[in-house]
């Protein structure tokens, strides 16, 4: 169902619901106005399914790109492209960037509750995603940021952080762990988190 | 959950629970999910209130391959809001259509809150 989705239209600067969105959004603000839901509770009940919003599309690309080079290539050429060459049922929109995080370079993604969250492999957005304060402290003291989420970077790891924009969307891919050679790429899927594919986690080793 | 989503017959699942093709699926199965939670309606009126919309689609040619099956869910929790004296169709409209106006004035990459003046138009 792309045509749900923004992103896969033109691509003005303003932001766009789709019909069906602005009706989930009318009935949560009818709902929560008249006290019958708490938008808290509501984020609570989706989080519960951060990892079930189709398969684990980005999972099996992150390690794809760990067993086979020429396939992280193209993945970190065109991800949209690399994506869609897994045959996912659901297809990868436009503009999809994947960054790859390196012990010289660690990524971290933010963006707000806009289309731009690429939700086709990430699954869906955390709720602590959506919040303006990690969208800005992000940007301003990222490595604050992870640290809340537990992520101790060396001292020369740079961060890098990414602001998605009209034309771009981004998912990270994590180093990979050590103790996993050899391993299968459905195997190394199990190991990649949501929080990973962000960039406020990092892989742990088996 | 997964015991609440084995009475609904074609819900998209896996073997833990409902899968979900885009986020706002997700919403509004936790919106649904909410209102039972609070007492709102007992799951057994949901299971059939959502029959009941998935069989309308049916009869009006809907080809039933789950790719729809969570815009029959929001039309049944429509009127299931309605039934339960909580809202209306009109009322519903007015604050979608106050929704996308929302959007429209946002500029991309921030997020999109409603105003008073989404309704003024």
């Amino acid at each position: 169902m792309g045509d749900e989705h923004g992103h896969q239209h033109e691509h003005p600067d303003h932001s766009q619901l789709t019909e069906v969105q602005a009706r989930v959004r009318a009935l949560e603000t009818i709902l929560t106005e008249k006290g019958y839901v708490d938008p808290a509770a509501l984020d609570h009940i989706v989080d519960a399914f951060q990892t079930k919003i189709g398969p684990r599309n980005g999972a099996r690309l992150v390690a794809r790109a760990w067993n086979d080079t020429r396939f992280k290539a193209r993945l970190l050429a065109n991800a949209t492209d690399a994506a869609n060459s897994m045959g996912f049922s659901s297809p990868v929109g436009a503009h999809l960037i994947a960054v790859e995080n390196t012990i010289q370079t660690h990524n971290l993604v933010v963006c707000t509750l806009c289309s731009c969250y690429p939700w086709e492999v990430l699954g869906l957005p955390p709720v602590w995603y959506k919040s303006a304060p990690y969208r800005s402290r992000a940007v301003i003291e990222p490595r604050a940021v992870l640290a809340e989420f537990g992520v101790d970077l060396p001292v020369g790891t740079r961060v890098r952080v990414w602001d998605s924009t009209a034309e771009t969307r981004f998912m990270v891919v994590p180093m990979r762990p050590s103790g996993t050679q050899g391993w299968s790429e459905e195997r190394l899927a199990t190991l990649v988190t949501r929080d990973s594919m962000i960039g406020t986690g990092t892989v742990n080793p088996p | 959950m997964s015991e609440l989503a084995a009475d609904l017959p074609g819900i998209p699942r896996d073997e833990v629970g409902p899968v979900f093709r885009e986020p706002w699926e997700a919403q509004a199965f936790a919106l649904t999910l909410a209102l039972h939670r609070g007492g709102l309606f007992q799951w057994s009126e949901w299971v059939a209130m959502l029959a009941e919309e998935v069989a309308r689609a049916q009869a009006a040619g809907d080809p039933d391959t789950g790719s729809t099956y969570y815009r029959h869910w929001l039309a049944a929790l429509e009127r299931m809001i309605a039934a339960k004296g909580i809202s209306d169709a009109q009322a519903i409209q007015r604050y979608s259509d106050a929704w996308v106006h929302a959007a429209r004035r946002t500029p991309h990459g921030s997020p999109i809150e409603l105003l008073a003046a989404d309704f003024q138009r």
